[in-house]
C-alpha cells in the first residue's frame, strides 16, 4: 500500500529510467512551506478588492440596489451594476466555441439563478468591499422558481457533454428486450454536486494599456486567453494568464465565469489592479456543478446471464439559459457486450446556474446507475456480480466492434478480487456480521474512462552546461503534472529529472493544451517528449558533422541519448557529453520544438479507455442505519504509468470522490425559493480524514501501442467511476435494501424488516 | 480608527496597526503582513485551510479577530522550516504524498504540528484520522496525511527522547 519510506526526504529519488519512478513532487517543498503562490496570494501595488453581491432569488428581476449606501461606506471606491457596467466586446449571451458558456456579467437586471452576481463592489480593503456589498440591500420582483422535476421544462437536445450526440443506438433495443428471459428495470437519481475545490475561484487583474495580466487558477490557458481577449476586444497575445498553482480544479476552472470577468472589467475601468476571490457560498451557482440526473436502466438477459439489451435513459438538469448536459447514459456505451445498446438523453430546464464538467462528467453519474443496475441484473440471474460482468465482458467495443487500443480489465477484475478476498462472498444479502454485530456487505463495480488527447506544443532547450529547460503552458491542479511532465521530458532528453527545469503554468509558453479529461499527461507529455527528441536530433546533427567529435560520421548509424551523453548506436564506447558538443560548436544552447496531436487514423480505428475494478466493504449499524466504508480496493489499468506514487494518489482521490458520491455529497435546493440550503463546507458533506477507510490501489501493467506514442492513458477520473456502484452494491449486500437515489442516507436503510 | 496591537509572529515581535476593527487574523496575515502561506478556503471555520498556532493552540485564523489577539504568539507555515531544513512534518508530507493541489496543506501541517505538540497524536492511525478531521482535503490525500503524521510523530518523539537523555 505505502511506498518505501526509509527516511523522510525532500529530495527526488531516481533509480534507472526516469519515467516509471515514484519520484516525490517537484513542487513539494514549495507546497509544504507555504511558498507556492496561488492566485489570491498576489498583491500588486495599489490593488483594490472586489466583492460580488449575489442574488438571493432564483428567478426574477432586481428592482433596486442601494448603491448610495454602499458608496457612502468608507473605503468603497466603485459599485458596478447593470446601470454603469462598461461594455464588453463579446455578447455574454452568445456562446463562444469550443467550450464557451453563457455568462452573467450584469448585462441586465434579470436573475436566472441563486448566487448570480448582481453587482460588484470595489474598495480599498476587503472588509470595506464586503460591507459595501451587504449594504446594497437588493429588492426583487420574484418569479416562481423552477426547482425540480415537476416544475422544470423538458426539452430535446442537440448535444450532451462536450459535443457528444444525445442518442446513440446499436442494434434493436426492443428486439433485444423481447429476446430476454429476464428484464431488470429500475430508476436512479443522482443529485446536484459542487466541485468545492479548496481554493475558491479568484483573480488578480492588472491592466497596462490594452494588455492585461491575470493571476488566476486556470485549467485551459490558451483557450482562456482567446476567450478573455474576445470579451475585452484585445488580441489574444495581450492576455497573460499566470497559473503556477491551482488549489484544485476538478473541471470548474477550465471555463470562464461571470465574476472573474467582472473583476477584470473593474480593473480596466478603475485603472488599478483588482483582486476578487469568491466566498465559498458564492461558488454554488456561477462556476458550474455536476447536474442533477434522473436515469432509467433496462437490462435484458438470457438464460446464461448474457445481456440481450442495455437501455440507458438520462434526464439531465441544466439552466434556463444554457445547455451543458451531463452525458450520463453514455456510460453504458463502452463497457458491456450486448447485441443492442441504446443510450439517450433529455434535458430539463431549471432556474439554476449552468452545470459543467465535474470530475468524470457523465461517467460518474452514469456509472453510478449502470453499476447498480448490473448488480441488480446479476442477482436476478442468480449470479455473482463479478461472474456476471465477466460473462458480459466486451472483447471489442460494443456496437462498433472496434478493437480496444488496450484493455487489461480482466486482469483488474482478477487482481482486485484476489487482493480484496472476493471469492468467499455469499450471494445472499445480510449474511455477514463483524465482531460488533454490524452488518457487513461486499460490492463491486467496473471503472471506465475515455482517453481524450488535446493538441499541445512544447519547447526543449539543451543548455551549455548539459542541463535542459523544457516549457509548455500546462496546469498542475494537484495531479502532479510538474513532476510527471518533467520525468517524460527528462527521458526524451536522456537526462536525470533533476537536470531538467520545467517551466509551465503561464500562458506565454507554448500551448500545453487543457488539463482536463484526464488527458493532460498524455497531451502535454507527448509534446514535451517530441520537443526533447527534436532537441536531441539537432544536437546529434552538430556532433555527427563535427570531425573533432567521436561521433563524427555516425549520422547514418544513429546515436542514442543517455545520461547526458550521445552514444553511437553500434559502438557504445564512442560517446560525447551534451556540454562538450555544445562547447566545441560554440553554441549556448540547442532548441527543439514540437507540436503533438493524436493520429486521427489510429484514433478512428481503436476504442481507447482506461479501465478498472473496484471492490468495497461496508459496515452498517443494524439499528441506526449508519454506513461506514471499511475497505476499498481498486485495480486500474491505464497504460504506461509515469509516476506510480502520484498515480496511486490520483486513484485514491478518485475513489474518495466515489465514496463521497455514494454516501455524502448533495446540494439541496429549497423547493420554494431554489436557494441551496447547504451551500457551505459544514453542511455540504465531503469526506474528512476520519471518513476514509483503508484504501488500496493496484496498478495493473498495460502496454498500449496505439493510444499515443508514450502509451499513457489518463488516471484522474477513472477512480470515481465504479466506486460509487461498488459501495451502493455493498450497502445492498449488507442490508438487503436497494437504494437507487444518491447519496444513500440513513433513513433509506431504516426500513421495517419485520 | 486605528488600533495598535503587539504580536509575535514566527518568533518575531511586531507592532501591528490595524486599519479596521473587522480584520481577522487570517486577513491580517494574508492581506497586510504578506504572509500568504496561510490559506482561505471557507472563511467560516469549516475547512481548516487557515489553521495557525496561537499561543501553541490550533486556531482557525478566519474566526479570530486580530484586535482580540494583543500579546499573542502566532506560528504560521512560513515559520516552520529552519532555513532550508524542513520540519519533520513537512518532510513527511512530501515523502508520503500527503497533498495534491497543496492548498489545504499549510493548514494540515499546522494542525499536525499542533496536535503532535499537544501529545494527542500517539501511534494510533484512527486517532490521528479523527484529530485531523478539522482539515478538509478535497483532493483526498488523507491516507498520505495520516501516514505522514504518524511518521513525523515518531521522529519527533525520538528526538525528544534523545534530548531528554
Amino acid at each position: 500500500m505505502s511506498l518505501e519510506t526509509a527516511s523522510p526526504s525532500a529530495q527526488h529519488r531516481r533509480h534507472g529510467s526516469n519515467a516509471g519512478q515514484p519520484l516525490t513532487r517537484r513542487d513539494g517543498v514549495l507546497k509544504v512551506t507555504g511558498r507556492a503562490t496561488y492566485a489570491a496570494d498576489n498583491h500588486p501595488e495599489g490593488m483594490l478588492y472586489a466583492v460580488t453581491a449575489v442574488s438571493r432569488i432564483a428567478r426574477g428581476r432586481v428592482t433596486s440596489l442601494n448603491v448610495a449606501a454602499a458608496k457612502a461606506h468608507p473605503g468603497v471606491v466603485e459599485v458596478l451594476t447593470p446601470a454603469n457596467r462598461p461594455p464588453l466586446a463579446h455578447d455574454p449571451d452568445v456562446k463562444m466555441p469550443p467550450f464557451g458558456f453563457r455568462v452573467e456579467v450584469l448585462q441586465d437586471d434579470t436573475v436566472r439563478y441563486v448566487n448570480q452576481p448582481i453587482a460588484l463592489v470595489i474598495a480599498e480593503t476587503l472588509e470595506a468591499a464586503t460591507e459595501g456589498a451587504a449594504l446594497l440591500n437588493p429588492q426583487y420582483d420574484i418569479d416562481i422558481a423552477r426547482t425540480g422535476l415537476e416544475s422544470g421544462e423538458r426539452f430535446g437536445l442537440a448535444a450532451v457533454g462536450v459535443g457528444a450526440p444525445p442518442r446513440t443506438a446499436h442494434g434493436d433495443i426492443e428486439a433485444g428486450l423481447a429476446a430476454a428471459t429476464r428484464v431488470t428495470e429500475a430508476d436512479y437519481v443522482t443529485p446536484q454536486q459542487f466541485h468545492n475545490a479548496m481554493e475558491p475561484h479568484a483573480v488578480v487583474a492588472e491592466w497596462d494599456g490594452d494588455r492585461v495580466t491575470l493571476d488566476m487558477p486556470n485549467q485551459a490557458l490558451a483557450l482562456s486567453c482567446a476567450s478573455y481577449a474576445a470579451y475585452f476586444g484585445i488580441p489574444a497575445e495581450n492576455v497573460l494568464i499566470r497559473s503556477p498553482f491551482l488549489g484544485g480544479g476538478f473541471g470548474s476552472k477550465a471555463i470562464l465565469n461571470g465574476p472573474q470577468i467582472l473583476a477584470i472589467l473593474a480593473a480596466r475601468m478603475l485603472k488599478r489592479p483588482v483582486k476578487l476571490a469568491l466566498t465559498r457560498t458564492q461558488m454554488y451557482g456561477p462556476v458550474g456543478h455536476r447536474g442533477h440526473t434522473w436515469q432509467k436502466l433496462r437490462i435484458g438477459t438470457d438464460n446464461e446471464g448474457r445481456l440481450t439489451a442495455l437501455h440507458h435513459q438520462a434526464l439531465c438538469a441544466t439552466s434556463s439559459f444554457d445547455e451543458f448536459i451531463e452525458p450520463a447514459a453514455n456510460a453504458s456505451l463502452p463497457l458491456y457486450a450486448s447485441p443492442a445498446i441504446l443510450a439517450e438523453h433529455e434535458g430539463l430546464r431549471l432556474d439554476i446556474g449552468t452545470p459543467g464538467p465535474m470530475r468524470a462528467p457523465g461517467e460518474a453519474s452514469g456509472s453510478a446507475a449502470l453499476e447498480v443496475a448490473m448488480d441488480e441484473a446479476a442477482i436476478a440471474c442468480g449470479m455473482d456480480p463479478l461472474e456476471f460482468r465477466l460473462a458480459n465482458y466486451a472483447e471489442t467495443e460494443p456496437g462498433t466492434g472496434r478493437p480496444f487500443s488496450s484493455k487489461a480489465l480482466r486482469e483488474c477484475y482478477a487482481e482486485g478480487a484476489k487482493r480484496f478476498g472476493w471469492s468467499g462472498r455469499p450471494l445472499e444479502p445480510r449474511r455477514m456480521r463483524d465482531e460488533n454485530g454490524f452488518l457487513v456487505g461486499w460490492g463491486m463495480g467496473t471503472a471506465v474512462f475515455h482517453c481524450p488527447h488535446f493538441p499541445a506544443e512544447a519547447r526543449a532547450t539543451l543548455r551549455a552546461d548539459g542541463t535542459a529547460l523544457v516549457e509548455t503552458a500546462g496546469a498542475d491542479m494537484g495531479q502532479g503534472a510538474w513532476t510527471a511532465l518533467a520525468q517524460i521530458a527528462a527521458e526524451a532528453l536522456g537526462l536525470d529529472p533533476d537536470q531538467v527545469e520545467l517551466h509551465s503554468g503561464i500562458s506565454s509558453l507554448p500551448d500545453g493544451g487543457i488539463a482536463g479529461g484526464s488527458g493532460h499527461t498524455a497531451s502535454a507529455g507527448l509534446a514535451l517528449h517530441n520537443a526533447g527528441e527534436d532537441a536531441i536530433a539537432r544536437l546529434a546533427e552538430i556532433a555527427t558533422a563535427d570531425p573533432a567529435s567521436p561521433l563524427f560520421g555516425a549520422g547514418n548509424i544513429g546515436v542514442a541519448a543517455r545520461s547526458g551523453r550521445l552514444h553511437r548506436h553500434d559502438d557504445e564506447g564512442r560517446s560525447e557529453s551534451y556540454a562538450e558538443i555544445l562547447a566545441r560548436a560554440g553554441r549556448a544552447e540547442v532548441v527543439g520544438t514540437a507540436k503533438a496531436a493524436r493520429d486521427p487514423a489510429i484514433a478512428e480505428a481503436h476504442a481507447m479507455f482506461s479501465h478498472g475494478a473496484v471492490f468495497a466493504e461496508v459496515k452498517v449499524d443494524p439499528d441506526l442505519g449508519q454506513v461506514r466504508v471499511s475497505r476499498l480496493v481498486g485495480a486500474f489499468a491505464a497504460g504506461r504509468i509515469i509516476n506510480p506514487r502520484l498515480v496511486r494518489s490520483q486513484y485514491f482521490g478518485g475513489m474518495i470522490w466515489g465514496m463521497s458520491f455514494a454516501l455524502q455529497e448533495e446540494a439541496i435546493a429549497d423547493r420554494r425559493t431554489g436557494r441551496i440550503m447547504n451551500a457551505d463546507l459544514a453542511e455540504y458533506h465531503v469526506p474528512v480524514n476520519a471518513d476514509v477507510p483503508s484504501l488500496d490501489a493496484i496498478l495493473i501493467p498495460e502496454d498500449d501501442p496505439y493510444v499515443n506514442p508514450l502509451g499513457v492513458k489518463g488516471v484522474g477520473e477513472v477512480g470515481i467511476t465504479g466506486t460509487v456502484g461498488a459501495i451502493a452494491n455493498a450497502v445492498w449486500h449488507a442490508t438487503g435494501v436497494r437504494v437507487r437515489r444518491f447519496p444513500i442516507r440513513i433513513e433509506d436503510l431504516l426500513v421495517d424488516r419485520t | 480608527m486605528s488600533l495598535s496591537i503587539g504580536l509575535t509572529i514566527n518568533g518575531q515581535p511586531r507592532t501591528v496597526t490595524l486599519d479596521d476593527p473587522r480584520v481577522t487574523l487570517l486577513d491580517l496575515l494574508r492581506e497586510r503582513l504578506d504572509l500568504t502561506g496561510t490559506k482561505k478556503g471557507c472563511d467560516r471555520g469549516q475547512c481548516g485551510a487557515c489553521t495557525v498556532l496561537v499561543d501553541g493552540r490550533r486556531v482557525n485564523s478566519c474566526l479570530a479577530l486580530a484586535a482580540s489577539l494583543d500579546g499573542a504568539e502566532v506560528s504560521t507555515i512560513e515559520g516552520l522550516a529552519e532555513g532550508e531544513t524542513l520540519h519533520p512534518v513537512q518532510a513527511a508530507f512530501i515523502e508520503h504524498d500527503g497533498f495534491q493541489c497543496g492548498y489545504c496543506t499549510p493548514g494540515q501541517i499546522m494542525s499536525a504540528v499542533g496536535l503532535i505538540a499537544e501529545g494527542h497524536a500517539g501511534a494510533d492511525p484512527e486517532r490521528i484520522q479523527e484529530l485531523m478531521s478539522g482539515n478538509i482535503c478535497r483532493c483526498g490525500a488523507y491516507q498520505g496525511i495520516t501516514e505522514a503524521v504518524l511518521e513525523a510523530q515518531k521522529i519527533l518523539a525520538e528526538r525528544n527522547r534523545r534530548a531528554a537523555a
